[in-house]
């Protein structure tokens, strides 16, 4: 996959096969591309050359297969005097499908919440909101950008609780993320972009093996480093 | 499709510049028929002030809408749905609900005072001109992400539409004057659809006998039936063109 804003050119040739039932995380420095990469997969940014496949078939100038796809933005943006209610109810709607998963909407507590203008949320609330819809039709691909980014460390929890359930049910997670800790909590693999490149993607007790270190941030990190010096 | 036009009129309807720009166009009808002695001149008052406000308020309120509808639309971008159709949806979500100010507003008040062929077709150039300017409005808005740029083109072209090129023709009849211009003039209307939509009311009312020759030779293409026919054309196209290369642009675009 190849993709440039202009003349920043933002993946250079990206090209991965991911396998579903994994937890699959997307490291790398800022504006390494790790969102383009996602939004490429929704068809939100179209790729300038190459392909995008799922289950074998290109998704390129599709729409049908989003419904296979929850995807939770790094800055959820909605309408501003939209309801909850209403969003969630216009999602459902467009969808044609009655939802599935109400699990999150349930932990989170929403309905409480249901009569208040997404305008008036806090970027936390909002998280909320955007993790639950992700979830909401039980897609079998996640997308999650920075999913654990303001939402308060019991908000967290449960969305990772969320995410390692999923993938018992054979689900591709992807999940960009800065967060080491957390990494190594949910997935099984990293990919790792730097400037629109696939500078490693491996398990990590592959990394781990590799590098001789016990924790996953000390492993990536020295991994960097060896590449920064070649 | 309607699914997204129902909540695009509904986030349209809270704003509530519509029911204003309702209110102003009944208030201006209803004051230009109480005013002027015959209906004639009162429609031809209207024809002149309607000509000039629709199109400025469909271009800035259409490209606004578009901006502010920018959440609404990365929303629904990530959802199982055509961008075509959000695009879509959009377009017609702000063409429908201006078009029925402009009926309420002003097609009532005609309705009651100037009923008749000139009445009808003032209703029908006023609801080309909505699509055409929200089509306009929404090129604009595709073609810049920086709203204060988006706002700009669209004035500019209101600005070239309504007043700059009305100079430019008349620049060129003066200009010219010494040549038969009577085909020409009429290729420069067709340009424009502010102007051909005002003469095709221009020409129900009797004042186009002051028009001279030029007139006379409007009045014999566009006072028959396919004279109108391919006016309205025109104005058909005026609508499609805009509307379907700034769809074009809107699926081939990052959002």
């Amino acid at each position: 996959m190849y993709k440039s804003y202009g003349k920043l050119q933002v993946l250079r040739g990206v090209s991965v096969e991911l396998e579903e039932g994994k937890v699959i995380s997307i490291i790398g420095p800022n504006g390494a591309g790790k969102t383009t990469m996602s939004k490429c997969i929704l068809g939100m940014v179209l790729p300038d050359s190459g392909d995008i496949k799922i289950n074998g078939e290109s998704v390129l100038k599709k729409h049908l297969y989003r419904s296979q796809i929850g995807y939770m933005p790094q800055i959820g943006k909605y309408p501003e005097n939209m309801k909850i209610r209403q969003v969630i109810e216009m999602v459902r709607d467009i969808r044609k499908k009655a939802a599935v998963d109400e699990e999150l909407i349930g932990l989170y507590r929403l309905e409480e919440m249901y009569d208040k203008r997404m305008g008036s949320l806090s970027g936390g609330t909002k998280q909320k909101v955007s993790a639950a819809l992700a979830f909401l039709f039980d897609p079998q691909i996640l997308i999650l950008d920075e999913p654990t980014a303001g939402l308060d460390p019991i908000s967290a929890e449960i969305l990772k609780g969320k995410i390692l359930k999923e993938k018992k049910k054979g689900k591709l997670v992807l999940i960009t993320s800065h967060v080491m800790s957390e990494i190594e909590e949910v997935a099984d693999e990293i990919l790792c972009l730097v400037d629109g490149n696939v500078m490693f993607y491996e398990t990590i007790s592959d990394l781990k093996a590799q590098t001789q270190e016990t924790r996953l941030s000390r492993a990536v990190a020295k991994i960097m480093n060896e590449g920064r010096m070649q | 499709m309607n699914k997204i036009i129902k909540y695009v009129l509904y986030d349209i309807l809270r704003s509530k510049i519509i029911v204003a720009y309702t209110l102003f166009l009944l208030l201006l009808s209803i004051g230009l028929f109480n005013l002027g002695g015959s209906p004639d001149k009162g429609l031809l008052s209207l024809l002149n002030l309607v000509l000039l406000t629709v199109p400025l308020i469909s271009i800035v309120f259409a490209t606004t809408h578009f901006y502010n509808s920018y959440e609404f639309m990365e929303l629904l971008v990530s959802q199982p749905i055509r961008r075509s159709k959000i695009f879509m949806s959009e377009y017609l979500g702000v063409s429908l609900s201006l078009s029925a100010a402009f009926l309420i507003g002003v097609g009532i008040p005609v309705l009651l005072f100037a009923p008749g062929a000139t009445g009808l077709y003032l209703v029908l150039t006023g609801v080309f001109i909505t699509f055409i300017f929200v089509a306009l409005a929404f090129l604009a808005s595709v073609i810049t992400r920086d709203k204060a740029k988006g706002i700009g083109i669209a004035l500019m072209l209101w600005f070239y539409f309504a007043l700059i090129y009305d100079g430019i023709v008349l620049f060129i009849l003066y200009s010219f004057g010494d040549y038969p211009l009577e085909y020409a003039t009429l290729a420069l209307t067709a340009l424009n659809p502010v102007d051909l939509g005002r003469v095709m009311v221009l020409l129900n009312l009797d004042v186009s006998a002051m028009m001279g020759y030029t007139g006379a030779l409007y009045k014999s293409i566009f006072g028959s039936g396919w004279g109108v026919g391919i006016a309205f054309m025109i104005l058909v196209l005026w609508v499609l063109v805009p509307l379907l290369v700034s769809r074009r642009a809107f699926t081939r675009r990052d959002l």
